[in-house]
């Protein structure tokens, strides 16, 4: 972790859904920090709020969904609180976004190049010309070859691996300072899945750009994070550096997820399993919501909700998985 | 190796017509294009094993799942699945069925799942009585880790997981024998995916299922597969025992997708991404398809097609292994 000053933080965010049958609580008590230059993941099996974290910092929830409590802090400035047309300013100018289908993300009837120009020209104060050229900069910059001539083509014209790369470069058009990357992967192919990580990662170094990686693979998660944050039913169950979570998980959920993932080593007769299924959000357990699949729980874990130690970093949990001997 | 032989492919080749309606053709003079998504594949898969087909987007490894189901007629070649002695005694045809990857598409919304996994037993008339039907449904149910109590439910009412579970039932409702399954678990969420793997090789176990498993995922394959095939561009370009392809790779493009994939256990940040992309299959490259993203690529690779020849326990479609 770097000691410069946080670039994002989240302090204690929580995202309530009022519906007819009740108030669903979505996230809860969410606290993290990015630093300039870092890659966080935030890795959690489908429903467990990744996404919605994401969605919560470019202030992009949609009704019934809101913040309810906690602060977002962009260079020390909150932005949850900010007017709709203050954050619009703030989303794309200095928090950028990648999602997950390359294809709906980007206009099908304009070139890419209109596209990034639009982007450029919102955002900086450059003249068409300018931008036409900072656009082709940014193609080559993602690693698109014969820019000139693929700026003024089409999305369908692109494959999907390079129609992620418009993307990421349509998100780097005002350099921003934060991109949220939300499942930036998961829809291609593994040799292009690695092409792009790795483009994000040398982009994030060279501009010094902090990322919050978006997914549900550990294993992008372990090739491309700096820090790890994994969340269960809304919750931060973990956070660390990278390694340490991948190689020792502290918390029972993260050291069950890991153990659940096939090994490329060797081929073991069973996989181990977390038994049952994530609560759904309207029927969270009382106290720690992994403590009915949990094979450590206590009564303890029943009654009350652990919180992530001080300082932020390692497991919330009663009971963590102990520390091996050597690391 | 004792084995006997369930499913034998023979020189399948599927293609697609994908040109343009005669009358554009006509016009602009534009000739015919075919897709070629399977371009003669050989090979036999044994009772009791799984055969792993890996490859990436738009290699034809659904193609040729949809052809051993008989969803998609080859357009030449034979795919021939070998009698079998079934539990009365008799010799008949294995029964095929297939495990879709969606498993929020491919459950109807509007029938309880009772009847969906009753379905494929009141088609093929192989019970007669209903109260037979109703009693094997929920032992089916109990087999795959649900309760015998879910069949009058909706398939609303559960997760991907478990919807995964009411699919390899329902496959299950007719006596199959062998199971395609594309995709299995890649819509589910790793720690169900662990659930949904062990249900499959502890069925595998009780009942001597044969599996082809169609996966992006190599891990999961390694972990499933006695055999796997690596697929490129409609063609296996490396076929063996999962074990030896996994430990030691021949082909430049399985080499490179193992060394690609990212490996919780050893994260390697500074690998060298496979460059380039999957060629078109309308329109393959001359020579080895591989061969414009191959570090290794001569001359002659340019220019003529390797054949898949046997090296070792293992067969390699490469002009470099020798």
């Amino acid at each position: 972790m770097s000691d410069a000053a946080p670039l994002l933080s989240v302090r204690d965010l929580r995202v309530v859904f009022d519906t007819r049958r009740g108030r669903l609580v979505a996230l809860d008590g969410v606290s993290f920090d990015i630093a300039p230059g870092e890659i966080l993941g935030v890795v959690g099996e489908s429903g467990a709020g990744k996404s919605l974290t994401g969605t919560a910092v470019i202030g992009l929830l949609e009704p019934p969904g809101r913040i309810d409590g906690g602060e977002i802090l962009l260079e020390g400035r909150r932005i949850d609180t900010l007017p709709p047309a203050e954050m619009r300013r703030v989303r794309g100018r200095q928090i950028g976004a990648i999602f997950q289908d390359p294809l709906t993300s980007l206009h099908p009837l304009l070139t890419v190049g209109a596209q990034l120009e639009e982007t450029i020209r919102t955002h900086l104060p450059l003249s068409r010309a300018e931008a036409k050229a900072r656009a082709v900069a940014l193609l080559r910059e993602v690693g698109i070859p014969s820019a000139e001539t693929r700026v003024s083509q089409y999305p369908h014209q692109f494959s999907g691996g390079m129609r992620q790369r418009v993307v990421i470069a349509l998100a780097l058009a005002a350099e921003p300072k934060l991109i949220i990357a939300d499942e930036p992967t998961t829809a291609l192919d593994v040799s292009i899945q690695a092409q792009i990580t790795a483009l994000l990662r040398r982009l994030c170094r060279q501009h010094g750009t902090g990322v919050m990686l978006v997914t549900h693979d550990m294993g992008v998660i372990a090739e491309t994070a700096d820090r790890v944050a994994v969340m269960y039913a809304g919750r931060l169950v973990e956070l660390g550096p990278v390694d340490q979570v991948v190689r020792a998980p502290r918390h029972p959920y993260t050291a069950g997820l890991m153990a659940s993932i096939p090994r490329m080593g060797a081929r073991e007769a069973v996989l181990a399993q977390i038994e049952g299924s994530m609560p759904r959000l309207g029927a969270i357990p009382p106290g720690c919501a992994f403590s009915p699949r949990c094979p450590s729980a206590s009564a303890r874990c029943t009654a009350e909700v652990p919180a992530l130690p001080p300082g932020g970093t390692g497991a919330a949990c009663w009971h963590p998985v102990a520390e091996p001997a050597h690391v | 190796m004792s084995d006997p032989i369930a499913l034998t492919v023979q020189d399948a080749v599927c293609l697609f017509d994908v040109s343009p309606p005669f009358l554009d053709r006509v016009l602009s003079g534009a000739r015919r294009r075919v897709l070629r998504a399977v371009d003669g594949v050989s090979f036999t898969v044994r009772r009791g094993r799984t055969l792993g087909v890996v490859g990436e987007s738009g290699c034809g490894k659904s193609t040729l799942a949809r052809m051993i189901v008989g969803l998609q007629p080859p357009t030449a070649g034979t795919l021939r699945l070998e009698d079998m002695p079934r539990a009365d005694g008799s010799l008949g045809r294995p029964r095929v069925q297939m495990i879709f990857q969606d498993p929020y598409a491919s459950l109807n919304p509007r029938w309880r799942v009772g009847d969906i996994v009753a379905e494929p037993i009141r088609e093929l008339k192989l019970l007669q009585d209903e109260a037979a039907v109703q009693a094997r449904v929920a032992q089916l149910l109990e087999t795959v880790g649900l309760a015998a109590a879910d069949a009058a439910r909706f398939p609303h009412a559960f997760s991907g997981g478990q919807r995964q579970r009411i699919s390899i039932a329902r496959a299950l409702a007719t006596e199959a024998d062998v199971l395609v399954c594309d995709e299995p678990t890649s819509a589910l969420d790793v720690s169900v995916q662990a659930q949904i793997l062990n249900l499959m090789r502890r069925l595998q176990a009780e009942l001597g299922l044969t599996y082809i498993l169609i996966s992006h995922n190599l891990s999961v394959v390694r972990h499933m597969s006695d055999d796997i095939a690596i697929m490129y561009l409609g063609r296996f370009v490396e076929t063996g025992p999962a074990e030896e392809v996994f430990a030691a790779p021949r082909h430049p493009y399985t080499r490179l997708l193992l060394e690609t994939i990212p490996d919780v256990q050893r994260p390697n940040r500074d690998r060298q991404p496979l460059s380039g992309e999957v060629p078109s299959p309308i329109d393959p490259p001359p020579g080895c398809p591989f061969h414009p993203r191959c570090p290794q690529a001569e001359t002659a690779c340019r220019e003529a097609r390797p054949a898949l020849e046997a090296h070792g326990g293992r067969e390699v479609a490469c002009f470099l292994v020798r």
